[in-house]
């Protein structure tokens, strides 16, 4: 048998422990993105979620300006800090939906009470079919979805005051 | 009977995170009363992975996406939907990662390749002793 032979396994036990190395000292990134950025949104209806808003479907996604798509629920903790961030993007114009995933009416229209409601209109999306459909893998998460119902953006995790201008800068590339 | 109780038990008492408090989707934790259909629900979610724990596949996971994924994957099988579709459409969503199937994209080549690799190696490895042996 050659030298470099024998060597190979503690070659492959260094290599090994260089790959537990690494990454430890860079963990892999386990958020989920969605696959359909640049694609147009899937068709869905769903039913109001609540009293105070009306029904939500794709078809009233392309008003020919971009508008911000918001995965929330009441059950959802981060949801309530991403509240009045979305509130002060409302008064500054931008137009927001919003699908309630896994909700009661009751549930939402507490959580809408409690925190404020920057929401045009909300569907409810009782067993996360719509939000399977777009690729969205939990609560908060927000996607820009343009003029003509093609998504621009996705943003996964509760917005706050520090990701505002990103937010308002995506609205205006899909402007 | 008893292992459906400790099951039970177990989803009643998980106080997770973020767990929406309504009652799981109707067929997250019911099988499909056509025994071939619900095999093969069985099969491709086991092939799934969860969205929530990453490391689990979503027959395994208790978490309401995951009870939601097997809610969504035998509603499509109890329509006449095959399987490879079902997870076509997922893949479109979430990539290949969703699949624990690996594919056969250039991606998954060597490990494809590997087990003959293997063999290669361990042939060189046998004639080489057989050799010396013989000399």
């Amino acid at each position: 048998m050659s030298n470099s032979l024998r060597l190979l396994p503690v070659i492959l036990i260094v290599w090994i422990l260089i790959a537990f190395a690494w990454r430890l000292i860079q963990p892999s990134d386990s958020t989920v993105r969605s696959n359909l950025v640049n694609r147009e949104v899937p068709v869905f209806t769903l039913p109001a979620a609540t009293n105070g808003r009306p029904a939500f479907g794709s078809a009233d996604l392309a008003t020919g300006e971009p508008r911000l798509l918001n995965f929330f629920a009441s059950w959802c903790v981060p949801c309530v800090a991403e509240a009045p961030i979305l509130e002060r993007l409302k008064q500054q114009g931008v137009k927001i939906d919003g699908i309630a995933v896994r909700d009661t009416p009751e549930g939402v229209a507490a959580f809408l009470e409690r925190n404020g409601n920057p929401y045009e209109r909300i569907g409810s999306d009782r067993s996360s079919r719509v939000q399977l459909a777009l690729g969205s893998s939990g609560v908060p998460e927000t996607f820009i979805v343009d003029g003509n119902g093609v998504i621009r953006f996705q943003f996964v995790g509760p917005i706050g005051s520090a990701d505002t201008p990103k937010i308002l800068q995506e609205l205006e590339k899909a402007r | 009977m008893r292992i459906f109780a400790i099951v039970f038990a177990l989803a009643l008492a998980a106080p997770a995170l973020a767990d929406s408090n309504l009652p799981p989707s109707y067929w997250a934790y019911r099988q499909l009363p056509d025994p071939k259909q619900e095999a093969r629900a069985q099969a491709l979610m086991e092939e799934l992975r969860c969205l929530v724990c990453q490391g689990q596949s979503i027959a395994d996971s208790d978490a309401d996406l995951a009870g939601d994924m097997r809610d969504l994957v035998r509603r499509r099988i109890a329509a006449g939907e095959r399987p490879d579709d079902i997870r076509a459409w997922l893949i479109e969503r979430y990539g290949d990662w969703i699949s624990y199937r690996p594919t056969a994209e250039p991606i998954a080549w060597p490990l494809w390749s590997a087990p003959f690799i293997l063999l290669i190696f361990g042939g060189v490895i046998v004639a080489g002793r057989v050799k010396r042996r013989r000399s």
